[in-house]
């Protein structure tokens, strides 16, 4: 069983800042991580390599800075993994960055999974595993909980509206993990030092992907941001209930009682 | 616009989908054309087309019956082909974001996630729509600039449900060709439980990690109340609660006229679901939490004392409202 972890490097959300002059987001300072959702999706392909064997590969699409990340994805488990990097790369959307990163699991062949996590801290647009499914022609399953290889097919528990259903898809098969469904392995020591001093990156670039200019980053995108602002909150009274527990009780319950 | 059902109930999000995408198509001056795909799916095509819809495209065929994201795909596509739209919506749940998703690449389409609003730009006609990021603190405003039709998905819960006009749109079968090998995905099994909507409730109830093990208490407040209950995201990620009653940028928004939010630190995907609640109510131990910026009456105290006590005056009084 070969699968492919698509890793996003997110910026920790409750650093960002948002510049009011210039209507910008200040990355500025931020620190970087790897998506949470992802290392769950990170973990569910270990558990299922630990089970049947096979070799896992992470994929990253970013700057060569977000190297030391992939070596921690290689210090959990992973076997391999290739950034794919390239300056036009930048500024894509959901449809240009899909394309990407389809390209780079199209080179990866042949894979049984693909395991993205269900949607990204920053934007969460959750668009992203649906469309790298698109790209490649296969079954996507979307809001997994719990996923097992049972014979020849893969059995996923997902979520809908109200509820939730298992599915059976024949590899191979796209699927998105939903954030918090298992708990992320920590880096194993002698790998980390292993990933840190030996381990090479596999790099790819736009030529090696086979893309003109206009296929990716931002000219390659469907859709642009003409503005961004930021959501007041609506003012709130904020009054504060003083007293000791019993009298703080009794205005609650006068105010629930309206 | 994709009408969505399961189990031959439609969904809520595509009837207020429905209500805007038609005030949309008569600012536009186009017809409004659902789509729907399952297996006898004439009595919600009759109710789409009751409530707004010009036309409703009909497939209907056993392979149909449960959602698959492949199978969807090909049969959407094949309807946007034959009309050719400008624009094309989808409710944001788990299933029409994993269509609208794969078929955005399948027609070379923009795509815009969750909107939590929709406008015509003046003179040109473009879609805008406001695409929450980053919790929910900041909105991006954003149009399709290549590929046709315009597409985006709508977050459950923000434009209201189109109800029944005096006038029925059209219905018209859309035939599909599909063998059983095309289903590649096979449902196995599915369990759907119909509960109130948090979404819609008039009072809410929404537990946080505050409360640390003890659910059982706000479960009762909320009970006593005839509140709905509903959960902070971490909640449902640890297992204690299930994801649909997560509130916030990434679960419902809340319409109520009282929410009593119970220790909740207040994290901006939280409190983003609390924009349209008229009047609410914190209680956490920590005098500094964020929540409390974003409530009308503050609590500052531990909620394993303060809810009991809360829920012996709510039963000792006996409602009489004194």
């Amino acid at each position: 069983m070969n699968q492919v972890v698509c890793l996003k490097i997110t910026p920790k959300i409750e650093q960002i800042r948002f510049d009011e002059q210039k209507k910008t987001i200040v990355r500025e300072g931020v620190e970087n991580e790897i998506n949470d959702a992802d290392k769950n999706a990170l973990e569910a392909a270990l558990r299922v390599k630990d089970a049947l064997g096979g070799r896992v590969v992470v994929l990253s699409m970013g700057p060569p800075s977000f190297e030391p990340f992939l070596k921690l994805a290689v210090a959990m488990g992973a076997d391999d993994a290739v950034l794919l990097s390239d300056r036009a790369f930048a500024g894509a959307d959901t449809y240009a960055t899909s394309r990407v990163l389809a390209a780079g699991i199209e080179k990866l062949k042949p894979y049984d999974m693909v395991l993205c996590g269900e949607a990204s801290s920053d934007a969460s647009t959750e668009q992203v595993p649906p469309s790298v499914a698109g790209w490649l022609g296969i079954p996507h399953v979307s809001y997994v909980s719990d996923l097992a290889v049972v014979g020849d097919r893969v059995r996923a528990r997902r979520e809908i509206t109200d509820g939730y259903e298992v599915v059976e898809v024949r590899p191979p098969m796209l699927a998105s993990l939903q954030l918090g469904c298992n708990s992320p392995r920590f880096p194993d020591f002698r790998r980390k030092r292993w990933a840190d001093k030996e381990f090479k990156l596999r790099v790819m670039n736009i030529q090696d992907l086979g893309f003109a200019p206009g296929d990716v980053g931002l000219e390659g995108s469907r859709t642009e941001v003409t503005g961004l602002s930021r959501l007041r909150a609506p003012e709130r009274r904020r009054e504060f209930i003083q007293g000791d527990e019993d009298e703080v009780a009794r205005r609650l319950a006068q105010i629930v009682k309206g | 616009m994709f009408l969505e059902q399961t189990d031959g109930a439609l969904e809520d999000s595509s009837l207020e989908v429905l209500g805007r995408a038609r005030e949309i198509a008569d600012q536009l001056g186009v017809p409004l054309t659902g789509g729907v795909l399952g297996e006898s799916v004439n009595g919600i095509a009759e109710e789409c087309a009751r409530r707004g819809a010009h036309v409703v495209l009909a497939a209907d065929s056993p392979l149909l019956r449960n959602f698959t994201a492949e199978v969807y795909t090909d049969v959407v596509a094949a309807m946007v082909k034959a009309r050719d739209p400008d624009i094309l919506l989808i409710g944001a749940t788990h299933n029409g974001t994993a269509l609208a998703g794969m078929l955005a690449v399948r027609l070379g389409a923009g795509l815009m996630a969750h909107v939590v609003d929709l406008e015509i730009e003046s003179g040109t006609g473009v879609l805008l729509g406001s695409v929450p990021g980053f919790g929910g603190s900041i909105v991006a405003m954003c149009k399709c600039k290549k590929g046709r039709p315009q597409m985006a998905t709508v977050r459950p819960g923000v434009f209201t449900a189109a109800q029944p006009t005096g006038r029925a749109g059209t219905i018209e079968p859309f035939p599909v060709s599909l063998k059983p090998e095309d289903v590649r995905c096979q449902v196995v099994e599915r369990t759907v439980r119909r509960g109130a909507s948090v979404s819609k409730a008039e009072r809410v109830v929404v537990a946080g990690l505050g409360c640390k093990d003890a659910l059982a208490l706000p479960k009762k407040l909320a009970d006593l109340t005839g509140s709905a209950f509903g959960v902070s995201r971490p909640l449902a990620d640890k297992g204690m609660a299930p994801k649909n009653l997560v509130v916030g940028s990434t679960g419902s928004s809340l319409h109520a006229k009282l929410a009593v939010v119970v220790g909740v630190g207040g994290a901006a995907h939280f409190t983003s679901g609390l924009r349209n609640v008229e009047t609410v109510v914190a209680v956490n131990s920590d005098p500094n939490a964020e929540i409390f910026k974003h409530a009308d009456y503050c609590v500052v105290g531990d909620a394993s004392k303060i809810v009991p006590r809360l829920i012996s005056e709510l039963e000792g009084s006996g409602g009489d409202g004194k």
